[in-house]
Parts: C-alpha cells; structure tokens; sequence
C-alpha cells in the first residue's frame, strides 16, 4: 500500500456460558484465515486465545453457551450493553443447547441424583438461548457452527455487508453435493428435511440420517416428516429422542417432541 | 495484468476498458470441425445427411463407443450404482454400467435390487439427471482482487473439454430441450450453458423398464425416441433382449453420430430388430400406469388458484426443495458476492429453489412467506405459466419430483385431485386477500 494511515481496527470479544468451547474453538480452526482476520480486528477478549483483557465497549461480542445461571443473567445484559453488534454461535446459546433437555426433567432431581451437595449447586430450572434475555443481531446456528459460515459474519460485518448464511434445508446441500438421500434411497431416518442447511450435509454423505445440529430450517413442517418418520417405521417415542438433541429448546423441535413423547400423543 | 489462479489475462480488464467488456469470451466462440474443440453458438444443428442406416451392436460395440468418444477427447458420462442409487459418473467401459440393477421407485421411495440379468439398462432413471452437466450446482462467476489500487477482475477458465452422455433416457432428453429453451432459447443466452450444451454429444437409451413414478407417456416424451435429426441426439440406443447377452439397435440422429456409429462395428439392422424394438417398447408403455391428464392442466391450474388442494398438500410439504433440485427442468438459481479479509470478491452462481423463503425475498419480506403459496408457484409453473413463457409445458414426466419428495408427494396425484373437484373454493374466509 501507498499510504500507511493509521485505521482503527474493530474491537472483537469472544464470550463464554454454558457451552463446550466447540464453537468458539472453530475460530482457531480457520488455519489458513486465521492471521488475516486477526490482523483485522483487536481482540479484546478471547480466553482461548489470548490472556490479554481490553476493556469494553465492543464492536462486536461472539457469544458461545446458554443462560443456565442467575449470574449468567446478569452478565449477558452487561455484555449486551457493552457491545455494538451481539453475534450469538452455536447451539447453545441460539437454542439452550444439549443441556436444554432439563427443560422437560426437574432439574433438582438432577443435582440431586448427581452430586454429593446438591445444595452448593446454584442453576436455573431451564437452559435457555441468549435471545430469550437479549436482543441478538445475528444468530450462527450449529453444534458445532461452521467455521466457514462463522468467517462469513466476520468477513461480511468486516465489510459492512450482510452475511450470505442460507435459512433453506440440509436436503438442498445433499442435492447440490450429489448425495443420494438416505431417507428415500435407504429408508433411514433423517432431520435434513427440516433442519437448517450449514455443515455441508456430512452426515448423509457417510450414510447416517441428519442430526439437526443446525435446528429447524425457515419453513419446518416438522409434524408432517414426523407422520412420514412413524410410517417408515420409527417408534413415536424415538420420533421425539430425535428432535430432542442439540437443539432441544428450539420452538419448532421442541413442540414435535413433545407431540410425540409418549406412544399415544401424537398427531 | 496477468490473470491469477492459472486464468487468461484477457479476461482481465485491458487498460482503458470496462470491466464489462472484457468478459464475453470473445474469440473462444467460432465455429470449428467437430472434435473435442468444438465450441458452436448455436445449438446443433444438423445438415443434409442420410441417417436412415442403423445398426446392431453388441455389447462391446458400446465399449467401442466409448473408445471413440474418448478418443474425440470427450468425457463419457454415464450410469453407475452408487450408495444405492443408479447415478451419472465418468465411464471407460461397460463393465461400469449397472448389469443388472433394476429399481423399485414409488412416492419417497426408492431402491435398488440386483440379479444375473446380464442387461446394462433394466432400471429407470436415478435422482441425478444431465442438468448439471450443463448447469452445476454451483460456479464461481467471477472473482475481484486488488492490489496497490488496482482492481483485476477475473473469469474462471471454462473446462472445454466436452461432454458424451451415456445412456440420458428419453425424459432426460425431452427435458435438455426444456432447458436449452430456457437457458439458450432467448435473446440473451447463457454462454455457459449454451457452450456446454453445444458441444455435448448424446446417446439416449430407449426405456424398457419404466419405475413405478413414471408417466413420460402422459407428457409425450417417451419411453422411446422417435427417428429424425430434430429429436436431438447423436445416438439412440434400444437395449434388445436376447437369448444371452442383450444387442443394442443404434440408431443414427446426426452426422457426428453417424461418424462415431461406424466405429462401433454393428452389422446391419434388420426389419426383425426393429419388431424388436418394437415389442420393447410396446412392453414399457403398457407397464406404464401413472397418467397425468395434460390435455387441459394448463387451463386447470389457472382456474383453480384458491382450490382447497393447496392446503391439503401444504400440510404435506416439507418446503425441502428436494423436488425442485432433482428436477430435469427446474432452472432456478442465485448469485451471491463473498468477501474475504483480504479483499478478495467472490461471485458464486447456486441452484436454488422456489421453496425457499428467500427465493421470493425482497425489500418488505418474502412474496411467498407460506408453503401453501410455494407449491402453488411451482406446480402452476410447471404446468401451466411455463407454457406462457417458454412455450412448452415444464414437466417431461420423469417422475423424479415423486420419488425423491422425502413425504411422496405426488404431482400427478395433486393434478388428479384438483381436477376432480374442478372450480371448489376453501371453506374458510381469506382475511387480508392473497394467501402468501
Ligand atoms: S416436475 Fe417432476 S415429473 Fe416433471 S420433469 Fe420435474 S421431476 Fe420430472
Ligand atoms: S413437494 Fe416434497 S420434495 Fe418438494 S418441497 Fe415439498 S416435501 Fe420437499
């Protein structure tokens, strides 16, 4: 470059709650990208990159986990208030995650079952997504997000422009990919139909059924892929185990589990 | 300037030009012999010529097709079993192709079932169709960098090598005529469609076997070819069953093919294998149960906007799009610009589909927000406003749209239903008007 004018570089933190640390990790997959968008921004908080600590307020907040804990109430509102753009990752903090499933058990009879002093234990009856407590301005969905799809909201947000990440279903990438559909062709069960396109359709290209890691697509119709499910001859009950995963809280989910979590519900 | 990523530097803007002259291929379009160079304008067109000669080969006279076609530096694409499902795949020779695979296809069901019935072609058609042969999924239409102040804007080099479809049933051909209507019909054709298209060459293979799902002989295109240079293939083939080992009757569909037929060593056909063929056909036809009325579901479906049917299968529909993807005639796509940190632009073309909520996607919010409005577009497009605008009707019954709808959903059942209940309305009152 000609000119070396000093640009002030967007401040970027990268935020913990209840998670695995899967997603923001897949920031420190993006290898080949990794220096150049470092290079981009500062960091201001990163834990699993960097010590150093930069005071707020941000540009960007990456929030990773879901809102299990009072404490956690508290810190999402001052997180929220410190940062211009609010850019939730992951299942967890999109839908509550793996441990939204307490959202259907009493979750005192968990800590009772499991630690020796429940009573030290402090959470909340139910694990909820950080849109349930705050305004989110953009939502990556996976467990774990998508490393490319996650450089796509930086890159676009770099450039001021909005982030390509499709709302269409798994089924469209299986298609685009050449996978031949494990639901016809083999007769598996497969969430693909109803489930945001994202992974790049992995599972039925080794010959599994999707998963839903990416939650409900724009326009799910779960009920009629359930009929279609119970028809080819899955039990009613492991109809609603299969909505019940990753993203367990996730409204569209969690009501067709619940339409059929026991054998004579349904519909 | 040199173009980056092993690209030509004329496609990159010369000093003092626009962008947007430096794009349009230029000299890469003329016309040439035919060969593996060949890059046509126009669709091909065949000259005086007597094709009348058709011939009987055995199998390995196909394996000598195949031989010539690679010879002429032609990829040969054809059918081969794959995670249970016939698909299209680079072939050198027959011992690829599926002997003795036969499918079982019904609404959202599909498999495979194998025997010693030494036959190549005993199955219908799979849930790949040569659509994206000559529209991928997905391409990189151009790509932007800059550097010291200088923006290069680049075209991806085209793989020229042409390509020969093996074994494209009559369907498949019907709806390539579809498409090239679609995609090199207009005033402004797609370069890369047309190209590709211009240059492929194309064997069909006759259908003996039709699937559960098809109806070819409600839309007219098939299960067999009829003679003449207009139909549009090279080659056509009639898989003839034998006592042992199948013979294929080739007939001859233009000059190339009638270059490429003399190297496949046939003897003369006789008037016994064209009763042959004959009874092959007769067979399909007759096995062929699923109709779809085609005389008047143009005019149906445009009287029939508010029928109660569409919510009846909105119900149903799983906004998938896997109907659409599967498709020899959906035509469907998007571009989309990516950026990366640094600083390099992307413009990707995908397929996309009229069931997305964000295909109709525009300043206010979606133009079809409900499925109910989504199948309605599709189905009342391919039926009915395609004829408006392409001129022809945009299904050629190949029933993939059936087999691969993950729920079954039926277009010809759909048809059926309206039409049997012609002009009823929904009992519920439209509040607000148009039902998006
Ligand atoms: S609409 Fe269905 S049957 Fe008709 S051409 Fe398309 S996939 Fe085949
Ligand atoms: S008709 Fe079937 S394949 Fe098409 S979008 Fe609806 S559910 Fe998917």
């Amino acid at each position: 470059m000609s000119t070396s004018t000093v640009v002030s570089r967007p401040t970027i933190a990268v935020w913990k709650f209840s998670s695995c640390d899967g997603c923001q990790l897949s920031l420190l997959d993006c290898e080949d990208e990794l220096l150049g968008v470092v290079g981009a921004v500062q960091i201001s908080e990163f834990k699993e990159l960097t010590r150093t600590v930069v005071e707020g307020p941000y540009d960007v907040s990456f929030v990773e986990g879901s809102i299990t804990t009072a404490d956690d109430v508290e810190r999402i509102r001052a997180i929220r208030q410190a940062s211009s753009m609010l850019v939730t990752i992951g299942a967890c903090a999109t839908s509550g995650g793996i441990q939204a499933l307490r959202n259907y058990a009493d979750v005192g009879e968990f800590t009772t079952a499991v630690y020796a002093h429940p009573e030290y234990i402090s959470t909340l009856a139910q694990s909820t997504g950080i849109a349930d407590h705050v305004r989110v301005d953009f939502e990556l969905r996976g467990c774990p997000i998508d490393r490319y799809q996650l450089l796509e909201v930086i890159t676009a947000t770099l450039s001021g422009r909005k982030p390509v990440i499709p709302g269409h279903t798994v089924c469209q990438q299986c298609k685009g990919r050449g996978t031949v559909c494990v639901m016809v062709a083999h007769g598996t069960p497969c969430l693909g139909p109803v489930t945001k396109t994202g992974c790049g359709a992995l599972c039925p290209a080794v010959d599994r059924g999707c998963y839903g890691c990416f939650g409900p697509s724009d326009s799910a119709n779960t009920s009629s892929l359930a009929r279609q499910l119970i028809a080819l001859g899955t039990s009613r009950v492991d109809v609603s185990r299969l909505f019940r995963t990753f993203n367990a809280g996730a409204p569209a989910f969690r009501e067709e589990s619940l339409r059929n979590d026991s054998p004579e519900t349904g519909g | 300037m040199a173009g980056r990523f092993g690209w030509p530097a004329r496609l990159a803007p010369r000093p003092g030009e626009s962008p947007r002259d430096g794009g349009d291929g230029g000299d890469a379009n003329e016309n040439r012999a035919f060969g593996p160079n060949q890059r046509s304008t126009e669709l091909p067109i065949v000259k005086l010529m007597d094709l009348s000669a058709s011939f009987v080969v055995d199998r390995a006279g196909l394996d000598r097709l195949l031989g010539a076609m690679t010879a002429r530096g032609y990829r040969t694409i054809g059918p081969v079993v794959r995670d249970g499902a016939v698909v299209q795949r680079q072939v050198s020779s027959t011992d690829e192709l599926p002997q003795g695979w036969h499918d079982e296809q019904a609404p959202g069901h599909y498999r495979l079932h194998h025997d010693d019935d030494p036959s190549l072609f005993a199955w219908a058609v799979g849930p790949g169709s040569p659509k994206s042969e000559f529209y991928p999924a997905r391409s990189l239409v151009w790509r932007a960098s800059s550097a010291d102040e200088v923006v290069t804007l680049e075209q991806p080099q085209e793989d020229s090598t042409p390509v020969a479809l093996i074994g494209p049933r009559p369907c498949e051909l019907a709806g390539l005529r579809v498409l090239d209507r679609v995609f090199a019909g207009g005033e402004v054709p797609d370069p890369h469609y047309r190209d590709r298209r211009a240059s492929s060459f194309v064997v069909v293979a006759e259908c003996g076997t039709p699937a559960g799902t098809c109806f070819c002989t409600s839309m007219g295109t098939g299960p067999g070819v009829a003679d003449g240079v207009e139909v549009g293939y090279d080659l056509a083939l009639t898989e003839l069953k034998s006592s042992n080992e199948p013979q294929y009757l080739v007939r001859v569909g233009s000059e190339r093919g009638a270059e490429v037929v003399e190297e496949m060593g046939g003897s003369p056909a006789a008037p016994a294998d064209f009763a042959a063929r004959d009874a092959v056909l007769d067979e399909a036809a007759r096995r062929i149960e699923r109709k779809l009325d085609a005389s008047n579901v143009r005019q149906l479906l445009a009287d029939n906007l508010g029928h109660p049917r569409w919510d009846d299968v909105a119900s149903r529909c799983l906004a998938c799009g896997n109907c659409t993807l599967v498709c020899p005639t959906c035509f469907c796509g998007g571009v989309s610009d990516a950026t990366t940190v640094g600083g390099v632009v992307e413009r990707h073309r995908q397929w996309n589909s009229c069931f997305d909520l964000a295909h109709s996607l525009v300043h206010t919010g979606p133009v079809r927000a409900t499925t109910w409005s989504r199948y309605r577009q599709w189905l009342t497009h391919k039926l009915s406003t395609w004829h408006d605008q392409f001129g022809t009707s945009g299904c050629v019954g190949c029933g993939r749209c059936i087999t691969w709808c993950p729920v079954g959903i039926d277009i010809t059942a759909e048809v059926a239903a309206i039409a049997a209940s012609d002009g009823a309305v929904p009992v519920y009152i439209e509040s607000g008007g148009d039902r998006s």
